[in-house]
This record gives structure tokens, sequence and C-alpha cells, in this order.
């Protein structure tokens, strides 16, 4: 999903950096709120861990792999604001590794950041509010909320490309092949998701920030948003 | 951070340095969502060369080291240990201006 330098034009590239910027500039705000200094090795972690999972790409289909773009784990994990600034600093790594463009790094921070963090999020909180406070249910929320969130990544691609693509392939055409594959890819999001969150939620279900309402907070308790809202 | 916290971070971050160092030299090296569709579409040679290309990392591989799985698998682990310590300074940097605002817990929104 990391969008080389040249497939949009500079013009839009530069536009998603400006939106990206100020994407992320919202996120340090708002993470900065709340986040005391006891939570800033989760948050790290949550980053450390995706730049790993993301260098696993699995088969999804004929000549053609996915991985895990984490943007909505992160968001379950440490809230949607870190969560961004989670995927937005693995980005920045992987640009040392050649990985996603330069001038293409807004698109990035974008697409596999701020949409999957802010979709993945929003879909996660409808889905808790119907299911019941238990840790499957919590999992299973954050796998169809992650899976979700893969596809929307990939309409965004699509709007990208029709506003600014140098490509000559129809947008029609383009959007319709992303939201195919990446409805594949969305579903090991999903387990990938699901899996994870479900670990964290069996050992440390405190350390969840969408974890509200499943376990007793083990000490001071969270200290989260989310978990001062549900009070 | 109680000791609990510490273990379960260090526990983490073995399992992520794991999946770098012992996986991902055997994940698929197939284009992914986004080439195939571009590939597919015809749209694939619009890419241009990443300026970092130059880089002793670049492609997921440790320039000098030539077998291409322990290559990817140290670049793995370099790449793990520098989002984890990118990370610690951002957040570090974000949760220390909260404590020097003074700002009590649970007053925030």
């Amino acid at each position: 999903m990391h969008i080389p330098d040249g497939f949009i034009n500079a013009g839009t590239s530069l536009g998603a950096g400006a939106a990206s910027a100020a994407g992320i500039g919202v996120a340090l705000r708002r993470t900065g709120d709340w986040l005391e200094d006891r939570q800033v090795p989760m948050a790290g972690l949550v980053a450390a861990f995706i730049f790993a999972v993301q260098m696993l790409n699995f088969p999804v289909a004929l000549g053609t792999s996915g991985h895990l773009l984490g943007g909505a784990l992160a968001a379950v994990l440490v809230g949607p604001w870190a969560g961004m600034i989670c995927v937005s600093v693995v980005l920045l790594v992987q640009a040392l590794f050649a990985d996603g463009g330069l001038t293409a790094l807004g698109l990035n921070v974008l697409n596999m950041g701020i949409v999957t963090s802010l979709v993945g999020y929003g879909t996660f909180v409808a889905l808790r509010k119907v299911l019941p406070a238990t840790k499957p249910a919590v999992s299973a929320a954050a796998g169809v909320a992650a899976a979700l969130s893969v596809v929307i990544s990939s309409v965004a691609f699509a709007a990208e490309y029709a506003i600014g693509g140098t490509g000559t392939a129809p947008v029609g055409a383009v959007a319709a092949a992303m939201v195919g594959v990446h409805a594949i890819i969305g579903i090991g999001e999903g387990l990938i998701t699901a899996a994870t969150v479900g670990m964290v939620l069996s050992v440390r279900p405190d350390l969840v920030y969408g974890g509200w309402g499943v376990a007793a907070p083990l000490d001071a308790g969270p200290a989260t948003p989310a978990a001062q809202e549900a009070k | 951070m109680r000791p609990g916290t510490k273990l379960f971070i260090g526990a983490g971050l073995m399992l992520a340095l794991a999946l770098a160092l012992f996986v991902s030299p055997f994940a698929s090296s197939s284009p992914d969502g986004l080439n195939k569709v571009a590939i597919e579409k015809g749209f694939d040679d619009t890419a241009e060369d990443h300026a970092l290309d130059g880089s002793p990392l670049a492609g997921y591989a440790v320039r000098g080291i030539t077998d291409e799985r322990i290559s990817k698998a140290l670049s793995g682990l370099i790449g793990v240990l520098m989002t984890f310590g990118v990370g610690l300074l951002i957040f570090g940097v974000v949760a220390r201006r909260r404590e020097k605002e003074g700002q009590p817990l649970g007053e925030s929104t």
C-alpha cells in the first residue's frame, strides 16, 4: 500500500502532505492532553510491532500479497490520535528502507495512518456500543474495524489517483481493482488485529485504550480519554 | 511503571524482533495490492526511483550482507529497534509537554 513517488502528481502529493501535517499536528496535541510518562513505552511498542508486522507480506491471490497497515490496531491499543502517530513513525523509518516515496510521504501518512486510525476507531466504537463488554467481543470489533479501514484506505488511494494520478488507466477501473484486492487483504488485517488485541487483552487488558469496561483497572486505572468517557 | 508493565513491554518487543528476524525472511515477495493494481492497470512505470535507494538499508536489506534472508532479517531487527527508539522519543516529548503544563489527571478532554 506504500505509494512510491511518481504515481500521484506533485500538486496532489503536496496537498496531501499539508493535510497530513495538519492531522498529525492535531494528533500530537490531542495525545499530549492525556499521555503520561508511564504510557510512553506502550506507544513505542505499538509502533515497533507495526514495523515488524508490516514486513510480513501474506499471499492473498495469485501473485499478489498484502501486509498489515496497522492504523486500526494502533487506534484500538493506544487511541486514534496516538495511533496515527505510531503509523507515521513507522512510515518515517521506512523511508530509510526506501519503502514509500518521499514526496508521497504525506499521501501515505494520510492513507495508511490517518484514514485507517479514524475509520478503524470510529467503526470500533460503533461496534462496541452494540456488542457485549467481553474480551472476545472487543477483539472481534477491532478485527472488523481493521478490515473496513483497509478498504477505505484503498478508496482514499483511488480518490487521490482520480485527482492527481499520473497513469492513464481509467479511475473507475483502478478504484474497482483497489477495493477488490483490499477487501481480501482486509481479511488478513482483521485477523491479525483481532489476534493481537486478544493477546494484549488476555495479559494486560488495562493497557488497551479501547478496552474500557472489560477489566477492572489494575493500578491507578487507565487514564485514557476513552476510559474517562466510559466512567 | 510497574514491573508487570516492564515485562509486558519487554516481551512485546521480543515478539516484534522475533517476527522481523525469523518470519520476515519467509514473507511473500509478490507485489502488494497497490503494486499489483499498478502493474495490471499499466501505471507501475510511473513510479520513480526512491530518493533514498542509496540508503544502506534500502529494500529491507543491509548493504554488504549478500545472503538475502539474513540481510532482510537484520534490516528488520534494525528497523524495529529504530522505530521503537523514534517512538519513545516522540511520545516522550509529547508526554513531557503534558507534565510541564501540569494538567491534573482527567481534566483534559
